[in-house]
């Protein structure tokens, strides 16, 4: 096994999450876009632990895993909220904040 | 190694393939269940990587707790479960570029940093017991920060969603 196989799997993820952040309008699904880009850096994490030998990145890829967590509940909350109060979940028409 | 080669290109090819799937298709639902997919396959990988305690806690905590709150926050938001044209930008050909240029940019310095430089054989895995001991030991003042952020989250959800 090459180190460079996973860290390639690591990149192509994350530009596909990227291209999800960019292209898509729903705030859920960038959210999920999002999830994509943090799993790819997990990946990166583990692929240099493994390739080092220590357990450092073990560590980092589970504080990744709680953050991304508390990341998806705030912001499902947070998008329940402006379903609320828009009844829509569209990022453009949130514009009030627009000059 | 042949085996744990064979067994990384075949998940590979299916986690991009979903995620592919997770940013191009019309159903809010199927894009979860595409989630799903990816994040299976990513706990896979782990295991291949030697982490079986970070792979179990991925399928616990990803595919058991926060798809849950994928889909719930679909049902909340959206009278109408099933396709839906209405998800994309209307500039989202931009996006392709933009990935594309990113890929090629890291692909670049991937293959300048690392070439072809194989992952060490070795048969012991990372036991839990090792991660524990780096979690309680130098990393401690971090595992507290996070337990608060955490609760902090939560207690956030909670205000953010209630209805008053």
């Amino acid at each position: 096994m090459f180190v460079n196989q996973f860290l390639f799997l690591a990149a192509v993820l994350f530009c596909i999450g990227v291209y999800g952040v960019i292209a898509r309008k729903n705030a859920v699904l960038m959210l999920m876009s999002i999830e994509l880009i943090l799993n790819s850096v997990n990946i990166n994490l583990l692929a240099f632990a493994m390739r080092n030998g220590s357990t450092d990145g073990h560590t980092f890829a589970l504080y990744i895993i709680a953050v991304a967590a508390a990341e998806v509940g705030v912001g499902l909350g947070l998008v329940l909220l402006v379903y609320r109060n828009k009844k829509t979940i569209s990022v453009d028409e949130l514009s009030e904040m627009r000059g | 190694m042949i085996a744990q080669n064979i067994g990384f290109w075949i998940i590979a090819a299916t986690m991009v393939v979903a995620a592919l799937r997770v940013v191009t298709t019309n159903n809010v639902v199927h894009a979860a269940l595409w989630l799903v997919v990816v994040l299976s396959g990513a706990a896979g990988q782990y295991i291949l990587l030697a982490a079986e305690f970070v792979a179990v806690t991925q399928v616990l905590v990803y595919i058991g707790a926060v798809m849950v709150l994928f889909l719930f926050g679909t049902m909340l938001t959206r009278a109408r479960i099933g396709s839906d044209s209405d998800l994309n930008n209307s500039y989202k050909k931009l996006g392709i570029p933009v990935a594309t240029v990113m890929l090629a940019a890291m692909a670049l310095a991937l293959i300048r940093s690392f070439g072809d430089e194989k992952m060490p054989v070795s048969d012991n895995i990372v036991s839990t017991q090792q991660v524990s001991d780096q979690i309680f030991g130098p990393y401690l003042l971090p595992f507290w920060a996070l337990s608060f952020v955490l609760l902090a989250a939560v207690i956030g959800a909670i205000v953010l969603a209630r209805k008053d």
